[in-house]
């Protein structure tokens, strides 16, 4: 998984004058595709199409919820993988602080990016469900406030690891509170609970109606787009974060060939013997 | 580790009964949020006082920040971070340390503020039995969080923004769970005073799982700058 983005970085490491310019290029031009996560953003897209298609068209108006029903092709997929996302941010910390290798941490972070885009679009979808079926957008509900508790927790897990960039300690200290925060789910989800069933009396939820074959199928497409949209998205997110903690250490000396490009194609000898001293220096 | 965390305590306790901070800006300060709230809620109607618990456990977290992040500057100036981690005391005696500071702290306010709903906001405390054990676990659950996120954000930049939205949403819980058993026990809301206790223990609870926490953790949360 590391190895594509790895190389194009390895060979701008060496300050070459020549070749300063078409690494550049050529690091442009691939950023963090590559064949494998091509094709499986060909299949997200497919599938979704299809979602869509199946969601809006082809699948039938629900009994009881009519046209806002198909809000839940969606809303469910959008939901569990957030929690699958979550989960996987959790297992990445439990990993780095047990294996202490990158790969864990940069997982553990994408995931939880990855989640968080997730959860934005649950609750979203939730609300504008919420507002024709319950008549309001938001309900004090054990699950939907242990939801957007979630939310908030892990913007505040994101914000934590974008203050660290650049700090020794930031892949243990991200891993310590990514587990912190998944340790509180289900406390705030048990207190949340009782706090509902104690204020309000009877929670609202869903009927428990009866899918049609269709319908399931539909969902069970919402699934698999959505499976394979956090897929896609965990590539790149990865090898972004992978390219990121790398800046620091390449981009000086990226810079500084560049500088030296600059300083050859102008000709002058000034500028040339100022290359080694800039070296010497660093 | 118990005689490393009665140390640690011992010194934050000193630093804040010398320098009076506590007792100058934070108890007025959290004495000033009652007052505000009572601003905010028209006092006459009886929100105030139905309102109470919540009020009241507002102003505690408010003043957890202000603590947590008192007990941490403490730390990250002149490198005594680094003295701390070189005097060769057990990691988790450290973070037992910090815990019992800030959780003592907080205590002396919740007394505090007890007397400030009780004088301002008309409380009838009644129950002191389960009151008093709700602020205590909800102390040591609001300490230990608080340690735990203040040694982590207390070396970055940005971190009077950053423990807020860290800290606020993990001790969410004992906001619920202190809040229902206040109501319980102060009476007015539809909780029995058995269903306080039940939130009782659900703070105690939080409190061992952040305690433990804590101690797993705080190793790695010191190592390196």
């Amino acid at each position: 998984m590391t190895s594509a983005p790895a190389n194009p970085l390895a060979s701008g490491s060496e300050p070459d004058q020549t070749d300063a310019a078409p690494v550049t290029e050529r690091r442009a031009l691939e950023g963090t595709g590559s064949r494998g996560s091509r094709i499986v953003g060909t299949l997200a897209l497919i599938s979704l199409a299809a979602t869509a298609l199946y969601g809006l068209v082809l699948s039938p108006p629900d009994a009881n919820q009519g046209n806002a029903a198909r809000l839940l092709y969606i809303h469910v997929p959008t939901a569990t993988v957030a929690y699958l996302a979550f989960g996987v941010t959790a297992f990445g910390s439990a990993m780095y602080l047990w294996k202490r290798t990158e790969f864990w941490d940069l997982l553990a972070g994408a995931s939880a990016e990855v989640g968080v885009v997730f959860t934005g679009i649950c609750l979203l979808t939730g609300m504008l469900w919420g507002r024709p079926i319950w008549g309001v957008y938001w309900v004090w509900d054990a699950r939907l406030t242990t939801t957007l508790l979630l939310f908030v927790l892990f913007l505040g897990y994101l914000a934590l690891r974008r203050v660290l960039v650049g700090s020794p300690s930031r892949a243990k200290w991200s891993a310590v509170a990514g587990i912190v925060a998944a340790v509180d789910i289900p406390i705030v989800h048990y207190s949340t609970s009782w706090w509902n069933t104690l204020h309000q009396g009877t929670t609202i939820s869903p009927q428990k109606t009866q899918m049609g074959g269709l319908m399931l199928f539909t969902l069970g497409l919402g699934f698999l787009s959505f499976l394979l949209v956090y897929w896609w998205l965990m590539i790149h997110r990865f090898r972004l974060q992978y390219l990121e903690t790398r800046l620091d250490e390449v981009g000086l000396d990226t810079a500084i060939a560049e500088r030296r490009a600059e300083a050859g194609r102008a000709g002058t000898s000034g500028p040339t013997a100022a290359g080694p001293e800039l070296a010497e220096v660093r | 580790m118990f005689r490393d965390a009665a140390l640690v305590a011992g010194k934050d306790l000193r630093i804040e009964l010398r320098s009076r901070v506590g007792l100058n800006q934070v108890a007025p300060f959290a004495l000033l949020v009652l007052v505000l709230f009572a601003f905010a809620l028209d006092p006459d109607r009886g929100v105030l006082r139905r309102a109470t618990p919540g009020l009241f456990w507002i102003t505690v977290m408010l003043a957890t920040l202000l603590a947590v992040q008192r007990s941490f500057a403490a730390e990250s100036a002149d490198g005594t971070r680094d003295q701390l981690r070189l005097s060769g005391l057990d990691p988790a005696g450290i973070f037992l340390g910090k815990l019992v500071g800030i959780a003592a702290e907080l205590l002396a306010l919740e007394v505090l503020l007890l007397g400030g709903v009780a004088i301002l906001y008309s409380a009838h405390l009644r129950e002191l039995q389960l009151l008093l054990p709700t602020c205590l676990a909800a102390a040591v659950g609001l300490g230990a969080a608080g340690t735990l996120y203040g040694a982590l954000v207390a070396g970055v930049r940005g971190r009077e923004t950053l423990l807020p939205l860290l800290l606020l949403p993990i001790v969410a819980p004992v906001l619920i769970g202190a809040t229902s058993a206040f109501e319980a026990a102060l009476g007015g809301a539809d909780l029995t005073v058995a269903q306080g206790w039940r939130w009782l223990a659900l703070l105690i609870v939080f409190a061992l799982v952040y305690v433990g926490a804590g101690i797993l953790a705080f190793g790695s949360l010191l190592e390196e700058s």
